[in-house]
């Protein structure tokens, strides 16, 4: 997207284009910008469940929100957790749906239309639901998953009491959930390659391997990018899923900032540190999309 | 700015019809606004009637709320002005309520009126309405943990029953666990801080020091608890299950997976419902044992329940402590055991309804004589949760025990911080206004 200039027009033009723009302007300004201003300002205040009592023991902290946050090793916890929901379930989703939109493209696949809705079927579920049928599956003693791996004579795992696993068990009901999306939207991807290319391709005597590495991958490189953007900003918001699963537990292992910030905002009322983590999340994963924009203008400058 | 007004016009409007809807009159009837909780806010309804045909005057209108959003709902109706006249109320919540203003002090409308009486009720639980020395709410219905055990299991293992101490109710665990190596003596979902907080307090460990201005929990009788607890798990008597580990508590009950678990009331009930026919001569419950034989028996464990509060904003103040004054009556608290299945807060009402010769509910009623309430502080929800992870840590072997709760006393330390700054400044506040 390019900026907005109005240099060339005439200042008449420009005061109607305010005009015109100005309904949005405001809209984004009422519910955007305010409340961005004052949940920053909250997060400068240790505002509780006190301060709901009685404003006057509101005391204005200043960063001190921010440096205890800093200085607490729970929330380093949950950064790292929010780190590894990312990396493991980031490029899971991605390869799973890149994968599954292949098949579901291929001129070989029957029942397409089946696929497609089977595999975007997840997205539309109710995800307590979902999850109410995932700790069956993943219960220790009683869960099918267990039975299956007994009867290949590999021992119970405690899916949801175990912190590494527990990780693992909400990455892959993460990966389940997201990845019929992202395989829509590869599916559009891969229609809108030209199929003159691969004919030519072929001719030319190559095979699947490089037509996918030299064809399919390069041309899906925007939508590649776009689904890595989407898919990893929803994962470091990801809260759902551990807050139906695991409540956080065990031992905290699957807290993410997102939860953090609920359960001390919402259930123990420190609204002024919820808001900070807030903020901090949201630097978080401004960083994490400026990286990736980063490396995107870095490759298309190697390329041209 | 204008493109707002009709939305800011509309809510105005919205909540001026409110207003006039919850407006207390219906004809020359004054209308008091009671909320309640889950089930007990279905119950209740019956009981209005005969409430409206001795008070001509006056009108109840039960809202319903479901339990999981109850606290939120109060605090949002508080921030929004929207809280009824009256409303059943967790007395765990009571210390919140109080810091937060809105409960109206109950005192004096108690020791007036004829309907209480004190020796006719639990002490334990009349003291968990208490906070600084006031009376904030009454109880409605009571609430404590005991022990649910397999009779059968039990009397095979020939152990002293109940037990009068820690050690007899771990040498009972052990023997039970000797009878077959896949099942386990106890549930303890490794999640609930109220387990450990009850052994602490039996053991008298005061859990927070300095009134309640920090966490106590690294001294000598609280980590003797935490050493009880987590043994059980170390030794293999209780499966280290948090509450979402467990797939049918009745079931696996049933199966014998463990012997015995700690709950409350409630499942005097549901285990008659839910448990299969040839088990239902197989259970019974038994009062939590004290530390040291010796002692005074049964040890105590929690005081838990609901109260019923009046708003301090309340319109219909008068009107909501005739409602609860009614609630409370012995006859009253009978029916609504009759129908909801919540343990009266009369003993009366135990006697009449025949719950005092119910060999499963006597337990309750030995257990109600010897109950504490968890700490009054407004945090004490917060700090139950970090109990939890500091138990999970040191039962997983995550963490040594020392370690655990030093961190947890620090832990405290913080969430208490402007507990102590409001305290100090209160008192500080005083003492100024006493020099002049």
């Amino acid at each position: 997207m390019s900026s907005p200039r109005t240099e060339g027009g005439s200042s008449a033009e420009a005061r109607a284009a305010w005009w015109l723009l100005s309904p949005a302007l405001i809209a984004i300004g009422l519910f955007f910008a305010v409340p961005l201003l004052a949940a920053l300002f909250l997060s400068l205040t240790d505002f509780d469940l006190y301060g709901i009592a009685d404003l006057g023991t509101v005391r204005f902290v200043g960063i001190g929100n921010y440096t205890d946050l800093l200085a607490d090793p729970r929330f380093w916890r949950a950064v790292r957790n929010t780190l590894v929901f990312a990396i493991l379930g980031g490029p899971a989703t991605i390869v799973a749906a890149l994968f599954g939109a292949v098949l579901v493209d291929s001129k070989l696949a029957r029942f397409r239309g089946f696929f497609r809705t089977v595999y975007f079927a997840p997205v539309v579920t109710t995800l307590v639901a979902a999850a109410v049928v995932w700790r069956a599956f993943l219960h220790p003693t009683f869960g099918p998953v267990n039975r299956i791996l007994g009867a290949v004579g590999i021992p119970a795992i405690d899916w949801l009491g175990n912190p590494r696993w527990a990780t693992l068990a909400i990455v892959s009901l993460s990966v389940w959930r997201t990845f019929g999306y992202c395989l829509v939207i590869f599916v559009a991807g891969l229609q809108s390659i030209p199929v003159s290319l691969y004919e030519a391709a072929k001719l030319e005597g190559a095979g699947t391997w490089r037509l996918t590495r030299d064809i399919t991958l390069p041309l899906l490189r925007p939508t590649t990018f776009f689904v890595a953007v989407i898919t990893s900003v929803g994962l470091f918001q990801i809260f759902a899923e551990p807050y139906v699963i695991t409540r956080g537990g065990p031992l905290e292992a699957t807290t993410s900032l997102a939860l953090m910030m609920y359960d001390q905002g919402f259930r123990w009322w420190s609204l002024g540190r919820a808001a900070a983590i807030a903020f901090l999340l949201f630097l978080l994963i401004l960083a994490a999309s400026a990286i990736q924009l980063a490396i995107r203008r870095l490759r298309q400058a190697e390329e041209s | 700015m204008s493109r707002t007004r009709p939305l800011g016009f509309g809510l105005v409007l919205l909540a001026a019809t409110g207003i006039v809807a919850c407006k207390g009159q219906d004809g020359d009837r004054t209308t008091v606004r009671f909320w309640a909780f889950g089930r007990e806010g279905e119950e209740v309804r019956a009981l209005v009637p005969e409430f409206e045909r001795r008070n001509p005057d006056l009108r109840v209108d039960v809202q319903q709320v479901p339990w999981s959003a109850a606290h939120e709902k109060l605090l949002t109706a508080y921030v929004g002005n929207a809280l009824p006249d009256a409303a059943q109320m967790g007395n765990t919540w009571i210390p919140e309520m109080e810091a937060l203003g809105v409960l109206a002090p109950l005192g004096s409308r108690i020791s007036r009126s004829k309907s209480f009486d004190r020796a006719d009720s639990f002490a334990g639980v009349w003291d968990s309405n208490e906070v600084g020395g006031e009376l904030w709410g009454v109880p409605w219905y009571v609430d404590t943990r005991v022990i649910f055990y397999r009779t059968d299991l039990l009397a095979q293992t020939h152990a002293p029953w109940p037990p009068k101490s820690w050690a007899e109710w771990r040498g009972a665990m052990e023997k039970l666990r000797a009878l077959s190596p896949n099942h386990f003596a106890i549930l303890l979902p490794i999640d609930e801080w109220a387990q450990v907080m009850t052994l602490g307090q039996q053991r008298g460990a005061p859990l927070l020091k300095d009134g309640g201005r920090r966490g106590g929990f690294a001294e000598p009788r609280f980590r003797a608890a935490l050493d009880f607890y987590s043994g059980l798990f170390r030794d293999g008597l209780a499966p280290p299950l948090d509450q979402s580990g467990l797939a049918n508590l009745y079931q696996q009950f049933a199966e014998g997976y463990f012997a015995m678990f700690i709950s409350g009331p409630w499942n005097l009930a549901e285990m008659e419902r839910r448990l299969p026919p040839e088990m239902q001569d197989r259970w019974a419950t038994a009062p939590m044992p004290p530390p040291e034989a010796g002692g005074d028996y049964p040890g105590t464990s929690l005081a838990g329940g609901a109260s019923l509060v009046v708003f301090s904003g309340a319109t219909q103040s008068e009107g909501a402590w005739r409602w609860i004054e009614y609630l409370s009556e012995p006859a009253q608290q009978a029916e609504f055991f009759r129908r909801a299945g919540d343990l009266p807060s009369r003993r009366s009402a135990w006697t009449s309804t025949g719950l005092a010769s119910d060999t499963r509910a006597v337990a309750f009623l030995t257990q109600l004589g010897y109950v504490s309430p968890s700490p009054k502080v407004p945090e004490w929800e917060q700090i139950g949760a970090r109990l939890a992870v500091a138990t999970e840590q040191v039962v997983r072997g995550a963490r040594d025990a020392d370690s655990a709760l030093a961190a947890l006393d620090a832990d405290t330390d913080r969430i208490l911080e402007k507990r102590r700054f409001l305290l100090d400044r209160e008192a500080s506040l005083k003492a100024t206004g006493r020099n002049r």
